[in-house]
């Protein structure tokens, strides 16, 4: 049971900080960014040719993976985002766009790379189980909890304590009165598009490292797991997709445990569909969800 | 004449297939005239191919009856699944349609009777070209007649403004939940002819990335009318015959170009022609996308 | 009394914005509804044609209570209304606009569109002459085929009201029809609106056009604050210190 918590927690941790970034979005735009999944994946191919093809430590492919993936971040915002600002249906037309730019992201992974799937060189990275209180965990399982909880306590740090976090959070309010207030809304919105797709190509570099499994469509999954993480934990809140994430990351590994594999999507699903249906607003979210 | 036939032979399937696709659009159409993003209807065609297949594989009812009940089994449970989810906002619907389609692959997957991701093989080919074109020509005359009636009307105030439109007297409730039904029936009739084409059915064809490619077909094509969709859905299915034509000279894999090309299409049409391939014909006065003037 | 308020309360967490607010509207009466800004005036619109729900209190049409019904079903007994800021369908024309407005009163089974049949055919002539008489009405016959964004602020209001009209609703409800009109145009607006009360239709009047709710009304509610502080005819309102107090140097 030991081993079923903390295979969940690490689990957890990645959908977690993939959730993050695609929630921090929609509070900033009130858009669903279907690329945040092509970004995901752009993070780990990132990751992959600075180690396999330059040959540089883990320790500083990732942040360059994420840096990258940042900037990848801007301009998606830049191509498929702020053209439309100021639409009518805007967020109808964003989460087409989004669709186009993953599509477009994708194909060049898949020409860069090839469809079959990529992995890491052997020894990439030092891979050593210890046993923790009669549960196993290996070196890997320990490295990508530490991150994403580092880069989530980053994130909370920036959002409640620096002036940028605090302009971020007076656009989600609203952009109009942001705006009137002197805050120059694109820049804060250009920067959302960086932090989130930061945090959501780091996902992808952890989930690169735990399951060694490259591909350009390996975001598809994710992405509809993530769904059903914001909407737990409600549309645009951090913290909500903080515990959505852990929550179903348990939720799934005692699945898995208990009814066996084949359930371990459907279990998501499953909530996705409670909680819209019962408790739209999730665990910690604010926004209108009905119509007037 | 033997190279003629030669070929209509190949191209029969890209004809039939865009006859499908055009299906499809319209399916997903029926939501968004109404200002409805609904993308559960991969899901509903899935339904419906099973239910036509499954009917044909084990009964002798003929393929007119098995056709109908495809469409019919997706539609009867559109409802008690549209009257909860149509009252979400905007992208909830959406998200909750994702899930839905989600949902039916997942449970098609694990479902034994069907063989799980196997799916049913050798169905009979039942469905031909005119069988495709004919039912097309059955729903493009449906909307035809519902542009400009007064259902069209109030479906076209519901997506402008949908407050405003109940405080005109329409339901708006049985209005987007009539056109959600309709959806689910025409990619359940789009499903059930297309495992009749192709002999098979798999949950794998019904994925999200399917509902995906039912949405870029309206929008590429132009989801104000009714003639967008099936202009998408011919634009799209036959480019990737094009780029494979072109991409063998260029040097370039099929896969990557055809991928690249639609997803730059798609933001194209996003940003600078937003109401799709047909208003560019608009421009010229030939097709409008508005009514007779008065 | 065709349209009776009564001690209709409506708060938003602490904020009372409509406050034991009660008036009645007769059959082919102007009623105006008047106050400072903010003071409830459009919340009390929403209250009555059901977007929002009273906290406590009755609204009643006829003397059936229609405070828990949802907007649609409120606008079939018979209430039609125009908007503060406007809400056209801004990709439909004018006389589309006008058509959708007559929805309730048209009699169109989809199925006879569909069968071709001369009745449906017939149908729509006389319902969308029927839309061009009502925007001949409101003087905009010509922007027919206009799309609504297209259509000056004006000229917007103006096929609001006509839309508003096309259901033939027995209380009109009309959110500060003037605003941004010129004095020939308020003019014939107040024509207009005695016009549609002399047909027997009641007309609940928001205004910030104090003068013209003085001209046009046969009654007019003041409200401040949420609170009714006055309701009576024209000249003992502009008499009553109450007004004038909360009505000091708000005039437009």
């Amino acid at each position: 049971m030991g081993q079923q918590v903390i295979n969940g927690f690490f689990l957890g941790s990645i959908y977690a900080l993939f959730a993050v970034g695609y929630t921090l979005v929609f509070g900033v735009l009130d858009i669903l960014n279907l690329a945040h999944q092509a970004v995901f994946m752009l993070g780990a191919f990132c990751a992959l040719a600075l180690v396999g093809g330059l040959h540089l430590s883990f320790a500083l492919a990732l942040p360059l993976a994420v840096l990258f993936s940042g900037a990848m971040g801007i301009l998606l915002d830049r191509i498929a985002f702020r053209p439309l600002r100021g639409r009518a249906h805007s967020n109808m037309s964003g989460l087409i766009s989004s669709i186009a730019a993953a599509t477009i992201f994708e194909a060049i992974a898949l020409q860069i790379f090839g469809p079959d799937v990529s992995r890491f060189p052997f020894g990439s990275f030092p891979d050593r189980q210890f046993r923790v209180a009669g549960a196993v965990v290996s070196t890997i399982q320990l490295t990508i909890v530490a991150v994403s909880v580092v880069l989530m306590a980053l994130l909370t740090y920036l959002l409640k304590k620096t002036r940028l976090g605090r302009q971020i959070r007076a656009v989600a309010e609203s952009p109009r009165a942001a705006r009137i207030l002197g805050i120059n809304v694109d820049r804060v919105i250009a920067a959302s598009f960086f932090i989130s797709s930061a945090l959501g190509g780091a996902a992808g570099v952890l989930f690169a490292l735990a399951f060694n499994n490259l591909s350009p469509d390996m975001g598809r999954s994710v992405e509809l797991k993530g769904l059903a993480v914001i909407i737990l934990g409600g549309m645009g809140s951090v913290t909500g997709a903080v515990t959505a994430g852990f929550a179903i990351g348990l939720i799934e590994v005692f699945t898995v445990a208990y009814l066996g594999s084949s359930y371990r999507d459907a279990v998501s699903f499953a909530v996705l569909f409670l909680v819209l249906l019962v408790w739209p607003r999730g665990l910690f979210g604010r926004v209108a969800l009905r119509e007037a | 004449m033997g190279a003629l036939e030669d070929f209509f032979l190949t191209y029969q399937s890209a004809i039939a297939f865009i006859g499908i696709d055009a299906l499809l659009a319209l399916s997903v159409y029926a939501t968004l005239s109404c200002g409805q993003l609904s993308l559960a209807n991969a899901g509903f065609m899935a339904i419906g191919a099973y239910t036509a297949a499954l009917l044909t594989l084990h009964t002798r009812l003929p393929f007119a009856v098995t056709l109908i009940a495809g469409a019919l089994a997706p539609a009867v449970i559109a409802v008690p699944l549209g009257l909860p989810v149509l009252r979400l906002r905007g992208v909830f619907l959406a998200i909750a349609t994702i899930g839905f389609g989600e949902v039916v692959r997942l449970g098609l997957v694990n479902w034994d009777y069907t063989n799980g991701a196997l799916g049913l093989v050798s169905i009979p080919q039942r469905a031909r070209l005119w069988t495709i074109y004919l039912v097309l020509a059955i729903a493009l005359y449906f909307f035809s007649r519902l542009r400009g009636s007064r259902m069209g009307y109030a479906l076209e105030a519901i997506r402008e403004d949908e407050a405003a439109a109940r405080t005109m007297g329409i339901d708006t409730t049985a209005a987007k939940l009539s056109m959600f039904v309709l959806g689910a029936a025409l990619a359940g009739l789009a499903g059930g002819l297309e495992a009749h084409f192709t002999f098979m059915v798999a949950p794998a064809g019904y994925d999200f990335s399917r509902a995906v490619d039912m949405l870029v077909y309206a929008v590429v094509g132009g989801a104000t009318s009714y003639l967008g969709p099936p202009v998408g859905a011919a634009f799209l299915t036959l480019l990737p015959e094009v780029l494979r034509a072109i991409g063998s000279t260029v040097g370039l894999t099929p896969g990557p170009l055809r991928l690249f090309v639609s997803g730059a299409i798609l933001l194209a049409v996003v940003l600078f022609l937003p109401n799709g391939i047909i208003s560019f014909s608009a421009r010229f006065g030939a097709l409008t996308t508005r009514r007779e003037r008065s | 009394m065709l349209l009776a308020l009564d001690a209709v309360q409506r708060a938003f967490g602490g904020v009372r914005a409509v406050d034991g607010a009660s008036f009645m509207v007769g059959q082919g009466e102007i009623h105006g509804l008047i106050g400072p800004n903010g003071a409830g005036k459009t919340t009390l619109l929403n209250l009555v044609s059901g977007f929002l729900r009273p906290t406590s209190g009755s609204i009643k049409l006829a003397d059936r209570r229609i405070d828990a019904l949802p907007p649609h079903k409120i606008a079939v007994l018979g209430i039609g209304r125009t908007y503060q800021n406007i809400r056209l369908f801004p990709a439909l024309a004018a006389m589309e606009n006008v058509l959708v407005g007559e929805h309730l009163v048209r009699d169109a089974p989809l199925w006879k569109r569909l069968l071709l049949m001369r009745a449906a055919r017939a149908e729509e002539r006389s319902a969308r002459a029927k839309a061009l008489a009502l925007l001949e009405r409101v003087g905009l016959l010509a922007r027919a085929g206009t799309p609504a964004r297209d259509l000056s602020y004006g000229e917007q209001r103006r096929v609001e009201i006509a839309r508003a009209l096309a259901s033939d609703p027995r209380v009109l409800l009309l959110d500060e029809p003037t605003a941004g009109m010129n004095a020939s145009e308020v003019t014939s607006i107040a024509n207009l609106i005695r016009q549609v009360a002399k047909e027997g239709h009641s007309v609940l009047l928001v205004e910030h056009n104090v003068q013209l709710v003085m001209d046009i009304c046969h009654r007019i509610t003041v409200l401040n604050f949420g609170k009714v502080i006055a309701d009576g005819e024209p000249a003992a309102i502009a008499k009553d210190p109450a007004v004038i107090a909360a009505y000091l140097g708000s005039e437009p």
